[in-house]
């Protein structure tokens, strides 16, 4: 996977510096990479969506099983 | 309800009045004949099982996957769904052709798009996958016995294959409507390749405690020597099931496919795997799909420190054990008893006790799950 750059303000690239050390995050990079993609994963879930008719269908089979 | 995985569940499946249409167009393609662990592999694609996944990896993703676990597009994946053929069986087969996909039956049962055709270092798939080379690990050595060439590209299931505990399977898009009609918000999932001893059922029902259902999604497919048979597991979670689980917070299904013994990596697997399905928390024991002494005990819940996007939330257990003193199953962070109170949910003691046609003690299997499984004359994989 190829990389980019980003620009920060220097005085967030501070805070994160502090903020990492000692921590299992190796770099400012590495803990922006972290924080982005767990903000990402809420951010870009959408419902699922389901017919009326396929959610009829699934429930007579999932009572014909048993399962309801 | 919890987002499949990508944020999309995959259906691959030929729509009802389509399915006629592509039966017959099959029947003209050149055919690919794919082991039973593969055409399974192709079900759990098309089902949404493996979502984001629409098919076999192309190079691309392999790298990836291989190198930051992850797909090209960052979404998380840690192990790569290959399919392996050798140059004979391309038999002139080239990039952007459609297949046949045949199973051990010969029966036409997919389509595959090749994509890409490309080959690999077999070494490097199985260091980056198991962390060793050593064919005694069974995922290495099915890694050394792989053909030459992997062929990646999306697939379209036809019809399901056949399946004999077909009763038991649900699709991920039926487990989601089912935990939704039941009412369930938070659903712990569990995965198990093992009939259940008091441990499991301690496990099971404390994560169970936390959330409103509990998804009990044993793996049924090819395993190594000495695991219990498919059906001697299904048996026995029936009979516990049965006696001690209430029904609205427990469903029993199974999951087709083989396993990889891939530790760490394997974990994440799984977890991705039970998210489609819908579960919002996943149980992680002590040495989650490990196999021998390959993986330190607890690595496969360390991992997921590497994954904030992951979604699920995994619930970590430690090891656990009957203590007489206690008078229950413990862990080692709550008794503070010593060892010459333990019984230890051994595997080997458990094989031997039913080998020689002893019920194992009450304390480590419920006597409704050992009347089970001493009816079975020959409960293991051989």
């Amino acid at each position: 996977m190829s990389n980019k750059s980003v620009e920060l303000p220097e005085s967030l690239v501070n805070r994160v510096e502090s903020r990492i050390k000692g921590s299992k995050f190796a770099s400012v990079s590495d803990y922006v990479t972290f924080v982005l993609r767990e903000k990402l994963a809420e951010e870009e879930s959408p419902k699922t969506p389901f017919s009326e008719e396929e959610e009829k269908k699934i429930k007579d089979r999932l009572r014909a099983l048993g399962y309801l | 309800m919890i987002s499949p995985h990508g944020g999309k569940l995959v259906d691959r499946t030929v729509p009802f009045e389509k399915r006629d249409q592509t039966v017959h167009e099959a029947a003209r393609l050149t055919q690919l004949e794919i082991s039973q662990d593969l055409a399974r592999d192709v079900e759990n694609i098309a089902y949404g099982a493996f979502s984001p996944l629409e098919g076999f990896l192309c190079q691309g993703d392999y790298e990836s996957v291989l190198h930051t676990k992850r797909l090209q597009n960052d979404q998380v994946w840690t192990i790569p769904i290959l399919l392996d053929v050798s140059k004979e069986e391309l038999n002139g087969v080239k990039e952007g052709d459609r297949v046949t996909l045949v199973d051990n039956t010969r029966l036409p049962f997919a389509l595959l798009d090749i994509e890409q055709t490309y080959t690999y270092d077999r070494k490097e798939l199985a260091e980056k996958v198991y962390g060793t080379t050593d064919h005694a690990h069974p995922g290495v050595a099915r890694t050394f016995a792989m053909k030459d060439l992997l062929v990646g590209g999306k697939i379209t299931l036809i019809d399901p294959l056949f399946d004999e505990f077909q009763r038991l399977r649900l699709k991920p898009v039926e487990t989601r409507v089912l935990f939704n009609e039941k009412g369930w918000r938070t659903i712990v999932g569990f995965q198990t390749r093992n009939i259940p001893h008091i441990g499991h059922e301690y496990v099971q029902k404390t994560a169970l405690t936390f959330v409103d259902g509990l998804f009990i999604n044993p793996v049924i497919g090819k395993k190594k020597k000495g695991d219990f048979k498919d059906e001697v597991i299904l048996d026995a979670y029936n009979a516990l099931l049965a006696n001690y689980y209430l029904k609205d917070r427990t469903v029993l299904a199974i999951l087709r496919m083989a396993m990889r013994y891939a530790g760490p990596r394997e974990a994440i697997f799984h977890a991705i795997i039970r998210k489609n399905f819908g579960c919002t928390h996943f149980v992680v024991g002590r040495d989650h799909a490990g196999v021998g002494s390959y993986y330190p005990p607890y690595a496969a819940q360390q991992i997921f420190e590497e994954f904030p996007d992951l979604q699920i939330v995994p619930l970590f257990f430690t090891a656990f054990f009957y203590c007489s003193k206690c008078e229950s199953v413990v862990n080692e962070k709550i008794c503070p008893h010593g060892a010459q109170y333990r019984i230890d949910f051994s595997g080997t003691k458990l094989r031997g006790k039913l080998s020689s046609g002893d019920a194992p003690p009450k304390e480590l299997i419920r006597p409704e799950v050992a009347e089970v499984l001493l009816k079975h004359k020959d409960p293991f994989v051989e």
